[in-house]
């Protein structure tokens, strides 16, 4: 067995899933409050990237340092994303929030659709290179051939930001809060607590977790178009439910195992059945585990 | 109660009459009507969309001199998102319109799709873009035509360049999934293993649009390639380049006409360099060449996208054949296209009983300082 | 009518959205050639714009609650109420329904070859939501994968006919049959799966689908499809494209017809009250004595059956596939048939499938922004008739009167 080549497919199959990781997460928060497919979570990682595109690009003709470029593309991002995950909430979700679930569910569709029209008729249907933002770090650069500086900052980013959303929903009042409105909502309304409120919260953060991931993958990319969302929200779905959807744990655990699931058949195997063979592994998982690896499956009331 | 149910019927008939009239036959007044069809919209917007405006400008420009057999020219554009589905809607509202001619479509899937109805209909189509090798060697097409060489032919000078230029022996193939790149590929590997002078030691697609290659890339430099040779489009080229690059590879990289494209190198910066891509012969310095991209910048404002040269070529060879054939006739048309040398911005073309064009040729290029160097 | 405090409301959305907008709408930058674009009159616009809509908006929303039914404007409420009023009545559904067929088979005769051609497409949507219909609309399993059956039968039309030479006739009851073998082979693993992890397994079982046809060159050509597929024959006759446009479109209206009459059959049977009461309640279910495995499974074998026929039907219309046609897209826009139409109801699917594959079509006049509208349409529609356009009629049939919540 060659050490090396396994190594090496185990490191970018940890990066392909840090990647799907940081998409899964906001996929999981809002499926675990309102039990929603959102379809347009990927395209609100798509606008994050736009927009940090946009700006890292008029702040370079300014002539701004990169350090400077990177923190206000990434903040301008986040906040961008922030809005539009809830602008989508409040006008395409909430009206819906008592019709049957599946009317949700193609509002969201619809809502994806809008979004990708709309960044391809605002700006280009063509491929836009990426400028990388994130350097080459010096003191990196004898390991760099193994793993790249942005893919140790996309590693390291993805395990920062787990930490800080489980310690978001265990310890903190908005956090309870969100776990008791995801439990029940009558109940939650009836103990005094805004419902509406946790929602929009909930989207907020889901949002600012794809913004990040949307500046980072770009990053690491190094090229966008309107189309990016809707082929990672996909696979980033997938990594949720594998992992168990609605738990913040999962969402990693599950992102991870797609990552190397699909790094090592191509490695070992080949490329051409890589969605195949990860698409048949879900199945395979879920026949034995219905909830996904880290899912409670909960018994049903009758 | 009745009322009600008949108000509700006449209000169907008028809609249905409405929609009839609103994408019913336009005013039939005497002018010659180019089709223009393609991925308007949608993910592959990006390469339809040069072809419509390549129509616009040739169409004005030749109105503007009294169009053609003293008829102004008139350009119908339908969209059929490179769907074979929605192609064949797309021929029949071209045809129930009554178009002359046809430039697009723009994907081969959806070409084939839609010429079953053109061919019934007796109406020349000429693509831009359909590279597939079927549409003109199987014979089933008889009124196709194109102004863009087929797969086997690329990909035969890409084996020929990466053997006898470059002296590999342990090549990489390497493809998207898509129709292009897929037959590209194909089409490689079989002229690779004819040739006996180099082993293929790997065979491989990639999904496009995914995340990252790092695996594929690992695999590439675990079976020692010197080369690869890829089918498909510049995204995912750019993508598996920096990888390889950033690994530190000196893995060569050979490519096709979808990676040639300025837009590659942006994306791929540095990395870019050395990289080689067949496309059509460098014909920047024809006149009718420079003409052309000056018009696009003109009017648009941005430089022209892909297969742009193409479709600018595929709309004069069209609108000279009707010239010369001197009527809309199908045959007459046929026999124009067939026996008139035609000057485009891609060199001096007439097409071969096939429907493939002669004259215009393929080279391979190399990046070199940030731009596409032809090599002689 | 309009108060201070609406005008205030509306000022705030509209700059939200002037804010929302800006780096999208007004800076545009094109990093190949580094150049960047202000359009300030895009802000001016989505202004404008936000502000009016905004109105709109906030008034539909207070029709919408101040009568306690979904409606989104007068003329469509009256619309509904007619269908409604027509359904209970057959004096006057049949009528209407002998006048609606006239139509139908006036059609191709009456409107252009281009017409004709986009309502077959549009019949073989109503099929294939039928069919949909069943496995969401009646046994409420959410299906995001069933567009591989329909991959299933047009694959298996076009192979056939090109090693056999097995005409369209023979392949279309052969690929319904393989198509609902295929049902069974997804159904059974699946079994114990609910809601949304079914969903996103046959998500995975419809990509598996076309990834495997988009490989496997040997057995299905691979990503360049395959042409000159025969389009069906009426006894050795020779036909005209027009004649064949036409003839497919009688031959989809029998299907389409023949398509409701079963479904209908099945609704008021044993099967379909029991896929109606798995949907209803899974575990009750069981303990009435309702074989849940035996139903579910009859539930995606008969969905798989009529995509695998509307497939055939596909492939023979186009004469061409490849695995592009059948992408997760698809699948999602049968499944916006049935949940826009209103799950469950027969009508309702028809009224679906002709609005949403006629509707891009018609928008054809908007070109670039066709899509945008579509998105916005099913958002907007979703909004203001959560059950559909037609809901399920089923409901009145319920146990009215002293109706008390389960806990």
């Amino acid at each position: 067995m060659d050490w090396e080549y396994f190594l090496e497919l185990f490191l970018g199959g940890l990066t392909r899933g840090s990647i799907y990781a940081l998409i899964a997460l906001g996929y999981t928060m809002v499926y675990g409050i309102i039990e929603l497919i959102n379809f347009a979570h990927g395209e609100i990682y798509m606008i994050g990237a736009f927009t940090a595109l946009i700006v890292a690009t008029v702040l370079s003709m300014l002539g701004l340092n990169q350090v400077a470029i990177l923190i206000c593309a990434a903040v301008a991002a986040v906040v961008y994303s922030c809005a539009y995950g809830f602008t989508v909430e409040k006008l395409a979700y909430k009206p819906l929030r008592k019709a049957p679930r599946l009317s949700a569910l193609i509002s969201a569709i619809g809502m994806s659709m809008f979004l990708q029209n709309y960044v391809l008729l605002a700006q280009t249907s063509d491929f836009l290179p990426f400028p990388s933002l994130i350097p080459d770090f010096e003191f990196w650069e004898p390991y760099a051939h193994i793993i790249s500086s942005q893919e140790l900052v996309i590693l390291i980013t993805t395990f920062v930001v787990m930490i800080l959303l489980t310690i978001l929903i265990k310890f903190t009042r908005i956090g309870k809060a969100m776990r008791a409105t995801a439990q029940d909502k009558v109940m939650a309304a009836l103990v005094g607590i805004d419902v509406n409120q946790v929602i929009s919260v909930t989207f907020i953060v889901g949002s600012a977790t794809a913004a990040i991931g949307g500046v980072l993958i770009a990053s690491h990319i190094g090229q966008i178009n309107f189309y990016i969302g809707f082929i990672a929200g996909i696979k980033a779905f997938v990594a949720a439910v594998l992992g168990g959807i609605g738990s913040i744990p999962g969402a990693v655990l599950g992102s991870l195992v797609l990552g190397w699931t699909e790094s090592f058949f191509t490695g070992y195997i080949s490329s051409d059945y890589e969605d195949v063979f990860a698409f048949m592994f879900l199945v395979f998982i879920l026949i034995f585990r219905p909830a996904g690896i880290l899912g409670r499956s909960d018994t049903q009331k009758v | 109660m009745k009322n009600e149910s008949k108000r509700l019927m006449i209000a169907v008939i008028v809609g249905m009459l409405l929609c009839l009239f609103v994408s019913g036959p336009g005013l039939a007044a005497d002018t010659i009507k180019l089709g223009v069809a393609g991925a308007h919209s949608g993910d592959l917007a990006s390469y339809g969309i040069p072809s419509i405006r390549a129509a616009k400008l040739v169409v004005d420009e030749i109105n503007a001199k009294g169009g053609v057999l003293g008829k102004q020219v008139e350009v119908l554009t339908e969209d059929d998102v490179c769907k074979p589905e929605v192609a064949t809607n797309t021929a029949t509202k071209l045809i129930s319109k009554k178009v002359d001619v046809v430039l697009g479509h723009i994907c081969s899937g959806a070409t084939k799709a839609a010429m079953g109805i053109y061919k019934d209909s007796k109406i020349v189509v000429m693509s831009p873009s359909a590279t597939n090798p079927d549409l003109t060697q199987s014979g089933d097409y008889p009124n196709f035509y194109r102004t863009i060489a087929s797969d086997d032919a690329q990909a035969k000078l890409d084996v020929d360049f990466a053997l006898d230029v470059l002296k590999l022996k342990k090549i990489a193939v390497i493809h998207d999934k898509g129709d292009y790149g897929k037959g590209f590929a194909e089409f490689a590997k079989k002229f690779l293993e004819e040739s006996g002078k180099a082993e293929v030691v790997l065979f491989e697609g990639v999904t496009p649009g995914a995340v990252d290659y790092s695996a594929v890339v690992q695999k590439i430099k675990q079976n020692d390639a010197e080369a690869v040779i890829f089918g498909g489009y510049h995204p995912e080229a750019s993508k598996i380049v920096t990888q390889m690059r950033k690994k530190r590879m000196k893995t060569i990289f050979i490519s096709d006409d979808g990676v040639k494209d300025d837009t590659f190198i942006k994306v791929a910066g540095k990395y870019a360099e050395g990289v080689y891509a067949s496309g059509p012969k460098d014909t920047s310095k024809n006149p009718l060449n420079i003409k052309a991209v000056k018009a696009h910048k003109d009017k648009y404002g941005e430089a022209h996208g892909a297969f742009y040269e193409n479709a600018y070529t595929a709309t004069i060879a069209l609108l000279n054949a009707i010239e010369k054939a001197g009527s809309t006739d199908y045959d007459a048309i046929s026999k124009a296209l067939k026996t008139e040398w035609v000057e485009t911005p891609i060199g001096k073309i007439r097409f071969d009983d096939r429907g493939d064009a002669i004259g215009a040729g393929f080279s391979v290029y190399q990046v070199q300082d940030g731009k596409y160097v032809e090599l002689k | 009518m309009v108060s201070l405090e609406e005008i205030k409301k509306s000022l705030l959305t509209c700059i939200w959205f002037m804010f929302l907008t800006f780096p999208i709408m007004v800076i545009r930058v094109n990093t190949v050639q580094k150049v960047i674009e202000w359009r300030w009159i895009n802000m001016l616009l989505v202004g404008v714009a936000g502000f009016i809509l905004s109105f709109f908006w906030r008034n539909l929303f207070r029709e919408k609650g101040k009568t306690g039914t979904e409606k989104q404007s007068p003329a469509k409420t009256d619309n509904i109420s007619i269908f409604q009023k027509i359904r209970e009545d057959r004096k006057r559904f049949l009528p209407v329904v002998a006048l609606f067929g006239c139509f139908m088979i006036a059609f191709p005769l009456v409107f252009s070859l281009y017409q004709t051609n986009i309502m077959t497409t549009a019949l073989i949507y109503v099929m294939l939501g039928l069919g949909l219909n069943i496995v969401v609309g009646l046994a409420g399993l959410l299906d995001l994968g069933y567009v591989a059956f329909y991959a299933v039968g047009a694959y298996s039309y076009a192979l056939l006919n090109h090693h056999f030479g097995i005409g369209f006739w023979t392949a279309l009851p052969l690929s319904g049959l393989l198509s609902a073998l295929f049902g069974i082979l997804l159904g059974y693993p699946v079994l114990r799966l609910r809601g949304d992890y079914l969903a996103i397994v046959t998500l995975g079982f419809g990509e598996i689908i076309r990834l495997i046809l988009e490989n496997w060159n040997e057995f299905s050509f691979g990503p360049s499809g395959i042409a000159n597929i025969p389009r069906p024959g009426f006894f050795g006759m020779e036909m005209s494209l027009k004649g064949h446009t036409i003839y497919l479109y009688y031959l989809m209206i029998l299907l389409v017809l023949f398509t409701i009459f079963v479904v209908n059959r099945l609704q008021n049977s044993r099967i379909g009250r029991a896929w109606i009461a798995l949907r209803e309640d899974e575990i009750a279910c069981q303990a009435m004595g309702i074989d849940k495995a035996r139903t579910k499974l009859t539930a995606f074998a008969l969905g798989a059956t009529w995509a695998g026929m509307g497939g055939v039907v596909f492939a023979a219309k186009t004469t061409f596939i490849n695995p592009a046609s059948f992408t997760i897209w698809e699948s999602i826009i049968i499944l916006c048939i049935v949940v826009l139409g209103g799950m469950g109801s027969i009508i309702g699917v028809i009224s679906g499938a002709m609005i949403l594959i006629l509707l891009p079509e018609y928008l054809r006049a908007f070109s670039e922004y066709r899509m945008l509208i579509f998105g916005i349409v099913l958002v907007v529609m979703m909004i203001f008739r959560p059950g559909g356009i037609i809901p399920d009629i089923r409901r009145v049939y319920k146990y009215k009167g002293k109706e008390t919540r389960m806990i």
